[in-house]
């Protein structure tokens, strides 16, 4: 592998952890994104899940490139994905019950994240395995790392806790709507402000420097 | 009949499939510019979910008790091509109402609230009446969810906003204000 190369690698493993964030940025997937969010741990396993389903159904899409049909090419990137997703349901029954529980049938809707079939009809079905495999990465770390953060986010202030411990003692009053649906929606809208005046204000600065 | 009628308010207004499950977010965020446009996906998202819901019945009745980890599989393919069967049987015998349901028929195949509505009703067991109902009052919640939004949507357009807030930031912030007037009506049953 010469360097060119290396470093279009990096490129396409790192625009989907900032730059193409698919949650903060793109807005995709967001069903999962709000619905399990109410804890931290909820979050991350919801995020793992959805990077396993990644990362496999790229790799195999990837690998059928050029043997899938064009005309049915949606309805055979469903199936490889819904049978991963199948996988990792039975997976999580078998092995975190309690997990699987708290998700829910919001595991089994992973097959319909429009992030995971977006990915495999806007790079995986172009392009090499390898490459195929590092794009699965970054967005699925970068789905991953923006649930986490609304997971945090959501249970600090709705439970006054972090993956289960408490942080503040009996004192503090939890504010139960960051919980309950509502907080969804506020958490990812006060998110997305904020991210939109971070790069207004940089925007700015870089025309003030001139 | 009172458990039909109770199914019905609960997925139309407690258990609202937009606001408190979240589901079909896409379409909530992306077409509720405008009020029209809103309120005929809704009835789009409506006719697809009853058709889904006697499609999962007879699947769940006939076929799954064979092969339980077909459930995912089976359903996507069933949901996707008979919303392709429905848009060619429209277009032959009704073609006003595919005119107005227009693109959106076909678009709703990948709406997460309509595999969400075949798991959620086969997991409680529904049979094929309270299936349909269910689907009705499912499918009506996420019209009122749409219309609502776009209504409100409509109307900040004339509004003096900052910059920073526009687009999907306010529209998330303006959903959780609707969400939170819709956690009003968890105490309506107790019992569902």
């Amino acid at each position: 592998m010469n360097s060119d190369e290396t470093s279009e690698g990096r490129n396409v493993l790192l625009k989907g952890l900032w730059k193409e964030n698919p949650v903060l940025v793109a807005v995709l997937g967001m069903c999962p994104a709000l619905a399990v969010t109410n804890s931290a741990i909820n979050a991350l396993a919801m995020g793992l899940a959805s990077l396993f389903v990644l990362m496999s159904s790229s790799f195999l899409v990837s690998l059928f490139r050029n043997l899938i049909p064009k005309q049915v090419r949606i309805t055979a990137y469903i199936v490889i994905i819904a049978t991963f997703v199948t996988i990792v349901d039975f997976l999580l029954a078998a092995y975190s019950p309690v997990i699987h529980k708290e998700l829910g049938a919001f595991i089994a809707l992973i097959v319909v994240n429009c992030l995971i079939l977006g990915r495999q009809e806007a790079f995986a079905s172009k392009n090499r395995p390898g490459m195929a495999l590092l794009d699965a990465l970054g967005m699925g770390l970068g789905f991953t790392g923006a649930l986490l953060a609304i997971g945090v986010i959501r249970e600090i202030l709705g439970s006054g806790s972090l993956f289960g411990i408490d942080l503040f003692g009996a004192n503090f009053e939890p504010w139960v709507i960051m919980v309950l649906p509502p907080g969804g929606f506020f958490t990812l809208g006060f998110l997305l402000l904020g991210i939109n005046w971070f790069t207004q204000r940089s925007i700015k600065e870089k025309e003030n420097h001139g | 009949m009172d458990n039909l009628i109770w199914i019905f308010i609960s997925a139309l207004l407690v258990n609202n499939f937009t606001l408190t499950y979240f589901l079909g977010l896409c379409p909530f965020l992306g077409v509720t510019s405008r009020l029209e446009t809103a309120f005929r996906l809704g009835l789009a998202n409506i006719f697809v979910m009853v058709i889904t819901a006697i499609c999962s019945y007879a699947l769940n009745e006939w076929v799954l008790p064979f092969a339980p980890f077909l459930r995912l599989i089976s359903f996507i393919i069933v949901i996707a091509s008979s919303v392709q069967f429905v848009e060619m049987a429209l277009k032959k015998l009704s073609p006003d109402l595919f005119r107005a349901l227009g693109i959106y028929l076909p678009l709703i195949t990948t709406n997460c609230a309509i595999l969400g509505l075949a798991l959620f009703s086969t997991n409680k067991g529904y049979g094929f009446t309270e299936g349909v109902v269910y689907a009705l009052g499912a499918g009506g919640g996420v019209t009122l969810a749409l219309v609502l939004l776009a209504a409100v949507r409509e109307e900040t357009r004339l509004l003096d906003i900052p910059d920073i807030v526009k687009g999907t930031a306010l529209n998330l912030i303006i959903a959780g204000i609707i969400s939170m007037a819709f956690m009003g009506f968890a105490g309506l049953f107790t019992t569902v």
